[in-house]
């Protein structure tokens, strides 16, 4: 944890110094009859948030901060299995949304999360799977007239016929 | 006593057969409009107006204001029970709202935020109709600097709610802040921080973005991770005693949270440009700081449930008075409902309260009767929200992800934000591992968008100079003592420092 908090607070400090070079693309001064230029506002608080990366680092230094003395590790096996599963079930999700729409995507994420990673049962796992995207599809499109995506073109047969029934 | 006769007047207006029905389908449609992550009030508003030109105008804008106060109340449950607010005035309640559903007090929770808007709705009701024409003035009065001083101090509030780290609090703020700056610069009109010339970051980060990817996303991974998979949620049990006995710990423990947001709220909602979010954040903030043990706040005091519920809900109606009285919405709920009161062929404006008073009066007893039936439908439903808490880990989990993937597009209906809501997940679940604190970064990403227009144009009114914030007679005394607050915890840092002490808060 202690390796972990010195770099994150780098990384911190060099997204603030990004921050406050990307603010340089406007007036970061101030103009004369218009106030503060449009890139003031965030440029000087990127430098505040440079400020408290160096703060954090002198913690980190004088080991004042409950991170900076740990001696447990950032993630151990358990955490890195957790992560990658559940972490890249979510990426694949949303991966998968322009493909094969967000219903679609909804119920491969439901069946993959019930059935191996919470290892319920199939009878439990095929109602979940299938009873939420419909109901979604129910409150999106007919009730709210809210659109969500419908993936790529293959899709499109499905989803007319669905909505020949909501409207 | 002539406001009292024309209230009764409007409350037997909206006791109307048709008018009950509305109000009830209303506030039901609200509380789960509200409840859904991405959408809030305006949704439900902006969506269902054009239902309300098939009933007559009076009637329309009792139902709208149904929905409104149904949303502010749903707000709060998955606040409680996901742990993802459901709207950005529900940010401050999964502060307090979350530890208690972990801790199996949901219905405490739940019960508390019910009855903490009930008194909020109640308490603006009767502030809205006793002062409603004089509170217009003083709300005039708040120019720039003025909501200014008031960001500042709610920024200042936010340091003490960080906990112990203040170099990593600070980050967080201003994290929030400069990320609210995407998009456009307001004033120019210049695109600003498009990273990598990314066009989905032209329309800005919509705060619901950064809350789904910190508490849908990043805080449930840490969950899973931290208890390692050995979770269970909650052993509530719901029985009439309970509730009853809920109701009883919620007003006894949550009592002065309830004040402070009920009136603290209505008057930050009047506030041209505030609202209930700030009004709500700040609640939430006084409230923790006039307790006796602040330390207990952020870990299930019903307290912190109470102060921004009560506080959202005063304030929702507080956002109606300069709504009404000066034709000037005190938010995007109240911005839309402007536009029906238009449609319907009605001006909003002083005059309104003279020209067409049975339609004033309907809608002030309306809120009245909105706000009794709204408790009465939340406390019904209750235990349907405490069943969903009842399912185990591994099938809630799943359901939160794909609450959280959808609000997080509805909110926008951009992949773009989806994509970036996966990234803050991830980010956020390192840095809380890190004792990172992610709310000030949530609440100022939401602050950020009046705080930064607010601040150029003061400068602007005083060529560039800060002490227009000191000398003004409202933003003077707010701007003090925002810094006085905010150099506390500095000041107690830099001792602690030199004294070379380990620091250990309340």
């Amino acid at each position: 944890m202690r390796l972990a908090e010195i770099i994150t607070a780098g990384v911190m400090a060099l997204l603030s110094i990004y921050l406050m070079w990307k603010s340089t693309e406007l007036n970061v001064g101030y103009i004369t009859g218009e106030g503060p230029g449009g890139g003031a506002w965030p440029f000087w608080l990127s430098g505040i948030m440079l400020i408290c990366t160096v703060m954090i680092a002198i913690n980190w230094f004088r080991r004042t901060s409950p991170p900076s003395r740990s001696k447990e590790v950032l993630l151990d096996g358990y955490g890195r299995r957790t992560l990658v599963l559940v972490g890249g079930g979510l990426l694949g999700f949303i991966a998968l949304v322009n493909i094969i729409s967000m219903y679609g995507a909804m119920l491969v994420f439901l069946v993959y999360y019930l059935r191996f990673l919470g290892r319920h049962s199939w009878t439990l796992t095929g109602i979940l799977s299938i009873s939420l995207p419909v109901t979604f599809f129910l409150f999106f499109e007919a009730v709210m007239r809210i659109t969500l995506p419908k993936g790529m073109q293959f899709t499109e047969p499905f989803y007319n016929y669905l909505n020949t029934i909501i409207y | 006593m002539e406001i009292l006769g024309l209230l009764t007047d409007g409350v037997l207006v909206s006791l109307m057969p048709i008018n009950i029905l509305l109000i009830v389908i209303g506030v039901t449609l609200g509380l789960f409009i509200g409840a859904m992550p991405g959408l809030g009030s305006v949704n439900g508003v902006a969506i269902l107006l054009p239902i309300t030109f098939l009933v007559p105008p009076g009637s329309a804008i009792i139902f709208l204001a149904a929905i409104y106060y149904g949303a502010m109340y749903g707000g709060a449950i998955s606040s409680i029970t996901l742990g993802i607010p459901g709207a950005s005035t529900a940010v401050a309640t999964t502060f307090d709202g979350r530890p208690l559903a972990m801790k199996g007090r949901a219905s405490l929770a739940l019960v508390t935020a019910a009855l903490a808007s009930f008194i909020g709705g109640t308490v603006s009701n009767v502030l809205f109709t006793i002062f409603a024409p004089m509170l217009a003035k003083v709300a005039l009065a708040f120019g720039p600097p003025e909501i200014f001083a008031l960001m500042l101090l709610a920024f200042a509030t936010f340091v003490g709610l960080g906990g112990d780290d203040i170099p990593k609090t600070i980050l967080s703020i201003c994290l929030g802040l400069v990320f609210a700056a995407v998009g456009f610069d307001e004033i120019s009109g210049a695109p600003r921080l498009v990273f990598f010339d990314i066009p989905g970051f032209l329309h800005g980060i919509n705060f619901l973005v950064l809350a789904i990817g910190v508490y849908g996303i990043g805080e449930m991974i840490w969950t899973i991770e931290s208890t390692r998979g050995e979770i269970t949620t909650t052993e509530a049990k719901m029985s009439v005693k309970g509730i009853v006995n809920d109701s009883k710990e919620g007003m006894k423990r949550g009592w002065k949270g309830t004040a402070i947001g009920s009136f603290l709220g209505f008057f930050v909602g009047i506030l041209p440009a505030a609202g209930a979010t700030p009004g709500s954040l700040m609640s939430y903030g006084v409230a923790k700081m006039v307790a006796r043990k602040p330390g207990e706040f952020g870990k299930g005091h019903p307290g912190g449930v109470a102060a921004p519920e009560a506080a959202n809900n005063s304030a929702s109606t507080g956002a109606m008075l300069p709504m009404l009285t000066l034709g000037i919405p005190g938010s995007p709920t109240t911005a839309i409902l402007l536009g029906g009161m238009v449609i319907w062929g009605l001006t909003p404006g002083p005059r309104l309260f003279i020209e067409q008073p049975d339609f004033v009066w309907g809608l002030i007893g309306s809120f009245y009767v909105s706000n009794f039936f709204a408790v009465l439908v939340n406390l019904a439903f209750i235990p349907l929200f405490i069943w969903m808490l009842r399912m185990p880990f591994t099938v809630l989990a799943p359901l939160i992800f794909v609450l959280s993937v959808v609000g997080g597009y509805a909110a926008t209906q951009d992949m773009h934000d989806v994509w970036l809501m996966l990234a803050f997940g991830f980010g956020a679940f390192f840095l809380r591992k890190l004792d990172y604190p992610l709310a000030p970064a949530v609440l100022a990403i939401v602050l950020g968008p009046i705080a930064e227009p607010t601040l150029r144009q003061s400068l602007l009114l005083s060529s560039g100079d800060a002490t227009i914030f000191f000398t003004r007679p409202i933003a003077g005394p707010i701007t003090i003592i925002a810094i006085i607050l905010i150099l506390l915890p500095l000041l107690k840092f830099i001792r602690d420092k030199f004294s070379g002490k380990t620091k250990r808060e309340v």
